[in-house]
């Protein structure tokens, strides 16, 4: 790759900025050293090079397809989150999977766009019960590292035609592709929602009543622990429905202490500080996050010390460490893998943001990189 | 159809072969004889049929590698098999090729009901995951009509949908890991019990691949808690545009129904006369089903019925108990038996916006004229599935071909409304060669340079789901 880059593209510094696919399509094609990739650069995870040039999605913009009727909505990838969702709320729908808005823990400032969100998978607490950003993508439109327009899935939300792609662009953070446009499937925003909180569990205590919240028939769409001892459960749905729940909920989480019932304004409230994991906002220390099995994040956040948060019932496990800290070789091997979200710049440059992986695994997301990034140019060492 | 032509070279070394495959597995888990290979020659999509060099039928992760180590050094192609159940011809074998079965692989290796998810060997069935928790309260999702019988290997394979699909998602939106094993031998995990997997998202690319990336031993799935009651309403429409228009009316409200099933007059009349479920005669049927307490079914099927009187609706009945419930149900379930009676037929299987229904349902009807054939609809409404069934006779000399070119059309009308060439079935070698309707070359190249990454010698079911003209320079380049 780096036969084809000159060393003085590197002084570069204007942003590259498409106004459509087909000119990012062929900035891509002519592009003779490494770029990187940028929607709202709200999410700034990785290792981001600082002799590329920045290419900047967000002119790129628009719905270009909204049925209500069919659950289905198509943006370009510069669109701005904030914009779709106020289109999707005026038709009481939503994005199922609660996307975290990462500017209050990165200390970033700009507009988050859809695009990023698909490069990052964004999802939130709902996660649990709606699954991840990449299950409710069902189509993509990118170009890859040669200046190829590539269209994978569709509008449908039923589509096994060819190999997913689709899941593949979704949490590759620009390293395989720069997305141009991207397809949802939606869910009606329920008409209310209500939170169980059960007080002064430890975090094995909390798993414990998560996994049994979960694991009932009363649709739980969010389960988390914060550092401040309170354990959060979630209902959503029609009003009788929420109150019927709630309090059948509650009588099944007996044995774990009493329920306290939240209202819906108070919830929401409270469910955007989980999702954006607002109680490590300007704290200092770094930010790691680990998912894992629900029942081994007690044992794993007991041994990274530090100030924990749960979500996805102890599935997503939010650490607030001291600056530096090796957290994977202080856990060793655990089932998951951990993700170094926020620190320092000497840190991010000795740790990898992303877990290693193995090598034969390893080996085939390399080999994936070459095909779709021949040049590799596309987030250089981003993902390593 | 046309498939590759047998690489004689393997042909000839068949015995050879053979007797390799007998040093790394137990004698009667290699098949060779004629008349039992003959077994393997085709899937649940019979016209076309192909017995294969031998099948093995490996008990192991580890005899599975060894099996792939041997082919590949040997230069002899696999096809995986699960069950056999494809609808699309993902199992049919080539003469040259090696049936791998995995239908010795059918332990419950785990079940861990506080992180809701289980993890098994990939023969088990479909039905028997659930089976295994069902006892706990918890059940899986996914539930492809051929569920008995159908293995999770198979449903990964061809990411595998069902009724339900509106409300828990399809095969890839249940699966939390695999162990697999790729065409060299290198065995391998991808994601686990958690739910996110790391780095690229290997396991979605999997998911789906039709048996081309890798043969999956293992897997870990996700379990969910069974809700605590279902029951559906029956809705008769005049016109499959009000009642197009009640399906969307539905969604727009709020109401997330566990499964919205959409049946058309020539497929209720059939089921009618085959099962008797007391079915209006009219042009268009809606089953809509919907999940939680007693007390919330009726609040949501109260909603659900109000929506649809608003369409006048010339027959309307919730069910209010379980006999109530399985009458509704038993015509819809009925459907493919109730056709089979009557003729041979094909099932299609492509994927529409809900929104071009009518048109759609409209132009069937207008081709099935056209082309002297029957078609009957049943359609997963809420997702846009739909699977048309055309009645031909496979005595007559020119039906199948007249029947696979009215499919082929239907297919396309698919695509060209926005939607898409397979909803839950595959491509196999069936929507093969129909693959450049949908996709644009610089499309499939992406989709083949997973392969090449995955296979670089294209030793893996080599001749499904890309049109043979894009895969030829890769497949010959592979066996030079």
């Amino acid at each position: 790759m780096s036969a084809s880059m000159t060393p003085n593209l590197t002084l570069n510094t204007e942003a590259l900025l498409p106004a459509d696919e087909a000119e990012l399509a062929a900035m891509i094609a002519s592009a003779r050293g490494p770029l990187r990739i940028r929607g709202g650069g709200t999410r700034p995870v990785g290792r981001l090079s600082t002799d590329a040039q920045e290419l900047c999605t967000s002119r790129i913009s628009g719905i270009t397809l909204y049925e209500p009727g069919a659950l289905t909505l198509v943006a370009r990838a510069g669109t701005p989150l904030a914009e779709i969702e106020a289109a999707l709320d005026a038709e009481a729908q939503r994005l199922p999977f609660e996307p975290m808005d990462h500017r209050g823990l990165m200390g970033t400032e700009g507009t988050p766009s859809i695009g990023g969100m698909v490069a990052a998978n964004a999802s939130g607490p709902r996660r649990v019960q709606a699954g991840a950003c990449r299950d409710s993508l069902i189509g993509v439109r990118f170009i890859d590292g040669s200046g190829a327009v590539v269209s994978n899935g569709g509008r449908v939300m039923k589509n096994v035609t060819g190999y997913d792609l689709v899941k593949l662009m979704a949490g590759s953070w620009g390293t395989l592709g720069v997305l141009s446009e991207v397809s949802f499937k939606l869910l009606p925003r329920p008409e209310t929602e209500a939170t169980l909180v059960l007080e002064g569990l430890d975090l094995a205590g909390a798993v414990a009543a998560m996994a049994a919240a979960l694991g009932s028939p009363f649709e739980v769409s969010g389960a988390a622990h914060l550092p401040d001892g309170r354990t959060l459960l979630r209902l959503e749905g029609f009003a009788a429905s929420v109150a019927y729940r709630g309090k059948a909920l509650a009588a099944r989480l007996a044995a774990h202490g009493e329920a306290a019932l939240l209202d819906a304004g108070e919830s929401a409230a409270l469910w955007r500080q989980v999702r954006d994991v607002a109680p490590f906002h300007g704290r200092t220390g770094d930010v790691w996050r680990i998912a894992t099995r629900p029942g081994e994040a007690p044992a794993l956040a007991g041994r990274a010390g530090g100030t924990a948060l749960l979500d996805w019932g102890g599935g997503l496990l939010w650490l607030l460490l001291p600056p530096g800290q090796d957290l994977r070789a202080r856990l060793g091997n655990f089932t998951g893998h951990a993700t170094l979200i926020r620190a320092s710049a000497e840190t991010r440059a000795s740790l990898p943001a992303f877990h290693p992986e193995p090598g034969p695994v390893a080996a085939l997301s390399a080999g994936l990189r070459r095909r779709f990034d021949p040049r590799g140019i596309l987030n250089p060492g981003l993902m390593s | 159809m046309q498939m590759p032509a047998p690489d004689t070279a393997v042909l000839s070394r068949r015995a050879e072969i053979v007797a390799a495959l007998r040093r790394i597995l137990p004698h009667e888990a290699v098949i060779d004889d004629p008349h039992e290979t003959r077994a393997y020659e085709c899937d649940a999509l019979t016209a076309y049929r192909c017995p294969p060099l031998a099948a093995v039928l490996p008990s192991s992760t580890e005899e599975v590698a060894a099996v792939l180590r041997l082919c590949h050094a040997e230069g002899v192609k696999v096809v995986p098999r699960g069950s056999g159940t494809s609808l699309a011809g993902g199992a049919l074998p080539t003469e040259d090729s090696i049936i791998l079965g995995v239908a010795r692989l059918r332990d419950v290796m785990e079940v861990d009901y506080p992180n809701r998810a289980i993890r098994v060997q990939s023969g088990i069935t479909n039905l028997a995951v659930t089976g295994a928790v069902e006892e706990a309260g918890f059940f899986y999702a996914p539930d492809p009509s051929s569920q008995l019988a159908c293995a999770i290997a198979g449903n990964i394979a061809m990411n595998s949908g069902g009724a339900h699909c509106l409300k828990y998602g399809v095969t890839t939106n249940n699966l939390l890991g695999v162990t697999m094993v790729l065409m060299d031998g290198t065995v391998l995990e991808l994601g686990g019990p958690f739910m996110e997997a790391p780095g690229l998202d290997l396991l979605g690319l999997v998911c789906g691949s039709e048996g081309q990336l890798g043969v999956v031993t293992e897997a870990w799935l996700r379990i969910l808690p069974k809700p605590e009651g279902a029951r559906p309403v029956l809705i008769g429409f005049d016109s499959n545009e009000v009642a197009g228009q009640c399906v969307s009316d539905i969604i727009k409200a709020g109401i997330l129904p566990v499964a919205i099933e959409f049946m058309d007059r020539p497929c209720i009349r059939a089921t009618e006369d085959f099962a008797g479920a007391g079915y209006p005669d009219c042009e268009a049927l809606l089953i809509v089903e919907v999940e939680g307490s007693p007390s919330e079914i009726d609040d949501q099927l109260a909603r659900i019925s109000a929506i649809a009187r608003r369409h006048n609706p010339v027959e309307l009945r919730e069910s209010r108990s379980k006999a109530e419930s399985q009458k509704i149900w038993l015509g819809r379930k009925s459907a493919f038996g109730a056709m089979g009676q009557i003729n041979d037929y094909m099932c299609l299987d492509g994927t529409i916006p809900v929104s071009s229904l009518p048109l759609v349902l409209r132009r069937i009807g207008e081709m099935s004229r056209e082309y002297g054939l029957e078609v009957a609809n049943v359609f997963h409404a809420g997702d846009g599935n739909m699977h048309p069934l055309i009645l031909f006779d496979a005595n007559k000399p020119g039906d199948l071909e007249r029947c696979e070119a009215f499919g082929a059309d239907i297919l396309r009308l698919c695509v060209e409304v926005g939607g898409c060439l397979t909803g839950e079935h595959g491509v196999g070698v069936e929507k093969r060669d129909l693959m450049h309707v949908q996709y644009a070359a610089a499309d499939l190249e992406a989709q083949l340079a997973v392969k090449d990454v995955f296979d670089p010698r294209w030793l893996l079911n080599p001749a499904k789901v890309f049109p043979l003209d894009a895969t030829e320079s890769r497949r010959a380049k592979a066996a030079a």
